[in-house]
């Protein structure tokens, strides 16, 4: 079984969104708490940048939820840098412990579903998750600085500036995590690092599939299945995987890459990185489920788990995708 | 375990799929500003030779270069070069003015990680392959040469 229930029902008590001025202008753009008027965000470099970022969106949550730094038991975080240094250096500036995770854009499942594991185990009170990707300092460890005059490819996204971040807690009010499963890692051999989407889109068939298939469930079960970062290919081709597997995703699945910005925006397949299902989820997700718009979700980040030195070296890029079923609760 | 032949029947499935460039606006615009450029670079050696007629031509050469490369790398540090190369791709990136941004550009953006180790070390991290191209061409030609010399 790769499907976990948490019969303590672990609620949402508190989440916080923060974007870079590109993202606040996308479609998601009234629902983020904070949108940031440069990408550099007053800092030195684009890594202070990004790490002011995950800061802000870690406390705003903390006190979204209604807490001091002090009541929160244990930090779960990760990011896209190398030795997720933006998880890490942000922990510094905080007197709870920390526990670094990463499955690239796939984070934000995977700390939620650690951080209610720890809590339905009766562990631990109050777990803050937190993940969040910035465009330029993306760019430059994955692809070229920023001022080359080069083009990017139709199948290529857009990392987002964005961060997300949310307290867990058995006490309080909000959305509960019901269930996760665990994905696998599946590669089936893209080795270009310009298509991510039809990289991940096999992890996240396989983890939909799977979850379905545990829970008994069906698509039609949930208000809203909602992947990561698969962009508009890579979720034209989870489409065509599953319904090879005989499930039928109708008009209640969404990317969040592919919605993340509007069409003017230009951004070829849609939005990646970490930030993007993060960002949505404590923001436009969490507001819906409260509102009781949405009463089941099955959200689904997605991670292509590359490296520069692996793919120069030729390797393909392996891809996963934790899933999470998220209740609007209370009945 | 990796299933090659899953992999390859998805490979071809995804390449199927992939939405392609428009090859004939993208050639277009490569073309005119490409053309563009080098028009740009013939004014400026006119415009030389005309200033100053006693200058030779090489010379004109060499000063109508040293013009290009520093325009670009100014367009570059002002942000707009790299508009320029979204739009024209091909166009903007093989005249000696998208040479010019190949260096200036990693110069800019690993300045913060100091001088020596930033902006030294990654300067050539885009130009290199090109540098070590063309003495590696150059020597070949050069050994080329001598063996026909010697008949």
């Amino acid at each position: 079984m790769q499907t976990i229930e948490f019969k303590s029902k672990p609620k949402i008590i508190g989440s916080y969104s923060i974007v870079g001025p590109k993202e606040g202008k996308g479609p998601f753009g009234s629902f983020f708490d904070y949108v940031m008027k440069s990408d550099g965000f007053g800092e030195k470099t684009y890594e202070m940048a990004e790490r002011k970022m995950f800061e802000q969106a870690v406390t705003g949550a903390i006190q979204n939820a209604g807490l001091h730094s002090g009541d929160i038991d244990l930090l779960l975080a990760g990011d896209l840098l190398n030795q997720i240094i933006s998880s890490s250096f942000t922990a510094r500036a905080y007197e709870f412990p920390y526990l670094g995770v990463f499955s690239a854009c796939s984070t934000m499942a995977e700390s939620l579903a650690t951080g209610a594991i720890l809590i339905n185990a009766g562990h631990f009170h109050n777990v803050a998750c937190a993940t969040g990707s910035h465009f330029s300092t993306a760019e430059r460890q994955f692809r070229f600085p920023l001022e080359l005059g080069n083009q990017r490819v139709p199948t290529s996204q857009w990392t987002a500036t964005a961060a997300g971040a949310c307290v867990l807690s058995l006490e309080g009010e909000g959305p509960v995590v019901s269930m996760a499963t665990f994905g696998k890692v599946i590669d089936y051999g893209i080795t270009d690092v310009n298509n991510m989407g039809a990289a991940m889109a096999p992890s996240a068939a396989d983890t939909i599939y799977t979850h379905l298939n545990e829970t008994g469930r069906k698509p039609s079960d949930y208000d809203l299945i909602l992947t990561g970062d698969l962009g508009k290919l890579g979720a034209e081709i989870l489409i065509d995987l599953l319904e090879g597997r005989g499930v039928k995703l109708g008009p209640n699945y969404s990317d969040c890459g592919h919605c993340y910005y509007s069409r003017k925006q230009d951004t070829m397949c849609g939005a990646s990185g970490c930030g993007v299902s993060a960002s949505v989820l404590n923001s436009y997700i969490i507001k819906k489920l409260k509102a009781k718009k949405f009463k089941r979700i099955l959200f689904v980040p997605t991670g292509a788990l590359m490296s520069t030195t692996a793919t120069q070296q030729g390797e393909s890029i392996p891809g996963i995708s934790h899933a999470i079923v998220l209740e609007a609760g209370g009945d | 375990m990796k299933n090659e032949k899953i992999n390859e029947a998805y490979n071809s499935y995804v390449e199927a799929r992939i939405p392609k460039t428009k090859a004939w606006p993208s050639l277009f615009n490569s073309f005119w500003v490409g053309g563009l450029i080098c028009l740009i670079g013939q004014g400026i050696n006119d415009l030389i030779i005309y200033i100053f007629p006693s200058m030779s031509q090489q010379s004109a050469w060499a000063w109508t270069l040293i013009i290009l490369i520093f325009l670009a790398s100014l367009l570059t540090g002002l942000g707009v070069y790299d508009k320029i190369g979204k739009f024209a791709g091909g166009g903007s990136i093989v005249p000696i003015t998208g040479f010019s941004n190949s260096i200036a550009s990693p110069a800019i953006e690993y300045k913060h990680e100091g001088i020596i180790y930033g902006t030294c070390v990654k300067m050539f991290s885009i130009a290199g392959p090109v540098i070590v191209t063309g003495i590696v061409a150059s020597i070949v030609v050069g050994i080329i040469y001598f063996i026909i010399g010697l008949f």
